[in-house]
């Protein structure tokens, strides 16, 4: 990693910015959106009134938040910062950069194109996977353009070897498009109604086949790579073990397509679907740990990072939250652990871990360290970043554990009997109590969005502050 | 795995990315793919029909509103599951769900039951204010839905998709499903739906019980023998 300060300036220039600073808008605004989403469906369970008509109605809503959130947010600030990467980590300028620009707007008119469709009832209902053909067709023409850059840019490498990073961007760009594909081929019967080409438990056995590995391709594997390239960049401290990153993610590519009947457990899938999916399932800690591990080690004897440099403090949390959410899931794959919180509010609580805690805290830091790279620089407020921290984890410990603490109480309350035998409680009687914990979690969404505004504004002042010095200095020339 | 080998890897990308992809596969073949060509996977129920036309059109409006957002449709073979909502669901029932709409979360009751557990005129109060049966329920009012006229013009295509995908439509069956639609509602279309959900497996000939020694059997049969019956409004 460590190259010449002077020839550092001149390959700079050689890398195209603009995928960066587009995708860094777009990240913006979808992620505003589907937070704002989010804290509207929290609502809606507490209010019904909060139902606008059927435009808005939390079933049409709630795909509009998972969508928004994983491939609004997530995916426009994964292209974002792999078109920063590859380029540097091979040293080979973009390999299509028109087609970058390309790919940006058919992506954003994609997502736009969801939402509407999803407003207007137009979804497969398969999780993650709700939208009808038509955009589905967008999607994968998106996904081509993308790796069209990305394979070739790493084939065109000017460097000896790969690093990690890149491993993981070829795993995502493979593993999504094998998902994507099998799970939505489907027969049209007008234009935005199709049926799914599989029926009943072949068709959910293949639709958690993809879900599950939605998690592994779109929220760990480019994540992970991420991570992988910025955190030893913002510490300044070489990566603990290659060896070790190495070997966690052969593991983890390999075992985590094994896993998706987790969510299968208790229904008609055979049982030993079932069964080989909670064993890889709890296989999965060690490579997801190898990760964990690596980040820790990496900090070594340098701990004081967490105090002194704000950016460390993101990218360890986030390691931390994505170490509990890898323990924490498996455990839930377990039958026992599974006919208590599956079907509750333990889920959603699991999920946010992972989201707002890993996938966005580790994306948004590494926004603060690309921004002033590409503005050339210095990031606008440091302490705003700070306090973007603590609501953002504030949020989402309150969204967590308070989802944690209803969740078991729904299963232990479904399950409850009286000594005759006969059940304790309604169904009804287990949403009623939910209501405070549903509050609670609008509570911890608000602050969360408190935080990414923040987030937005302290970059969008340091674009601002880099814009005007640029401006300047093109001036005085 | 030697050092060479990893070496190779690193250094060609063409070599990384069929590795991978072939490591991705093996798991995807193994547990979504070889299903599709096991045995076990599906049990034919004989009872077990096609949607009907205004079934199927009710079921695309459950689709439509993502009723499957906050309502399961597998009952788990749970003690407590099968006296809430009856018997547990098998994989034959499932045979002609293209999707399927087992769902993940229930912030509504599961539904894999509910068919004919209360009357038409009760679906219709609850879907029009679902407050004025529930009154602490937080489901969103479906009123839009009780006058407005179903759109049946697509029909016979979604039937010939469905065809197409595996479901025996004849086309006779497909040929009458138009006239079957004509004055109905989006309100009678997901009733319709809702009241055959669950109800295909009890459509076997019960078998006639002949003397006492019979009775006391059949009392210690299995969960599964359709013995159990749903607890009333839970």
């Amino acid at each position: 990693m460590k190259m010449n300060k002077k020839h550092e300036v001149t390959m700079e220039e050689r890398y195209d910015s603009w995928p960066v600073k587009a995708y860094t808008y777009s990240m913006i605004i979808w992620g505003i959106a589907s937070l704002l989403y989010g804290i509207l469906i929290s609502l809606q369970l507490v209010y019904p009134e909060w139902n606008f008509g059927e435009w808005f109605s939390y079933g049409r809503l709630r795909p509009i938040h998972t969508n928004g959130g994983a491939f609004g947010f997530g995916l426009s600030g994964i292209f974002a910062l792999s078109y920063y990467m590859v380029p540097r980590l091979t040293k080979s300028p973009l390999f299509l950069p028109g087609i970058a620009k390309l790919n940006f707007w058919i992506y954003n008119f994609t997502i736009a194109a969801a939402v509407i469709t999803l407003h207007l009832g137009f979804s497969t209902t398969k999780e993650y996977a709700e939208l009808e053909w038509p955009i589905d067709l967008l999607v994968v023409i998106v996904w081509v353009l993308w790796a069209l850059n990305m394979v070739g840019t790493i084939l065109t490498k000017k460097v000896d070897k790969m690093y990690v990073s890149l491993w993981y961007i070829i795993a995502t760009v493979l593993g999504v498009a094998v998902l994507y594909i099998f799970n939505n081929l489907a027969v049209p019967a007008s234009l935005f109604k199709s049926y799914s080409l599989y029926a009943g438990v072949n068709d959910a056995n293949v639709q958690w086949w993809y879900g599950h590995n939605a998690v592994a391709f779109v929220f760990t594997t480019p994540i992970l790579a991420i991570f992988f390239y910025f955190f030893p960049k913002v510490t300044n401290l070489p990566l603990y073990s290659h060896r070790l990153s190495i070997v966690a993610f052969w593991s983890l590519v390999f075992m985590y397509l094994w896993t998706g009947a987790h969510h299968l457990i208790w229904t008609p899938v055979p049982d030993w679907i079932q069964t080989v999916a909670i064993a890889f399932s709890l296989m999965l800690i060690a490579p997801s740990w190898g990760s964990v591990i690596n980040g820790y080690m990496t900090m070594g004897n340098n701990w004081e990072q967490m105090k002194t440099n704000y950016l460390a403090k993101f990218f360890i949390m986030g390691i931390t939250f994505y170490g509990l959410q890898t323990l924490q899931g498996p455990s839930q794959a377990i039958r026992s652990i599974s006919s208590l919180i599956h079907y509750t509010d333990w889920v959603p609580g699991h999920v946010h871990m992972g989201t707002m805690g890993w996938f966005a805290m580790t994306i948004m830091a590494s926004f603060y360290y690309v921004i002033p790279k590409i503005y050339k620089t210095e990031l606008y407020s440091v302490k705003l970043a700070n306090t973007h921290f603590w609501l953002v984890f504030t949020g989402q410990i309150i969204y967590s554990i308070s989802m944690w603490i209803a969740g078991i109480m729904q299963g232990a309350m479904w399950k409850a009997t009286n000594p005759d035998g006969s059940l304790k409680y309604t169904f009804q009687d287990s949403i009623t109590a939910s209501y405070p914990y549903w509050d609670l979690r609008a509570l911890g969404g608000v602050i969360f969005l408190a935080g990414a505004l923040v987030f937005a504004y302290n970059i969008f002042k340091t674009i601002q502050k880099g814009s005007n010095a640029s401006a300047k200095t093109e001036g005085a020339v | 795995m030697s050092d060479q080998q990893v070496n190779t890897l690193e250094r060609k990308p063409v070599i990384l990315i069929i590795v991978t992809l072939v490591v991705i596969l093996i798991g995807s073949v193994v547990t979504a793919l070889l299903p599709f060509f096991m045995e076990g996977m599906e049990v034919k129920i004989d009872t077990v029909r096609p949607y009907t036309a205004l079934e199927l059109e009710g079921r695309d409006l459950y689709m439509r509103e993502g009723c499957n957002n906050c309502h399961t449709q597998t009952v788990r073979p749970l003690r407590d599951e099968v006296l809430r909502y009856g018997e547990f669901s098998k994989s034959g029932e499932f045979a002609y769900d293209h999707p399927f709409l087992w769902g993940s979360k229930r912030t509504g009751p599961d539904l894999a039951r509910i068919g004919g557990k209360y009357p038409d005129s009760w679906h219709v109060q609850h879907m029009v204010d679902p407050r004025s049966i529930v009154p602490q329920s937080n489901m969103p009012s479906y009123a839009f839905m009780a006058d407005r006229p179903l759109d049946g013009s697509t029909i016979q295509s979604k039937m010939e998709a469905l065809r197409t995908v595996g479901v025996p439509y004849t086309d006779e069956e497909i040929a009458a499903a138009p006239a079957t639609l004509t004055g109905k509602t989006e309100m009678d279309a997901i009733i319709a739906y809702l009241q055959v959900l669950g109800t295909m497996i009890n459509k076997a000939p019960v078998e006639t019980v002949t003397d006492s020694t019979a009775v006391a059997d059949s009392t210690a049969a299995p969960a599964d023998s359709a013995a159990v019956t749903p607890a009333e409004a839970r």
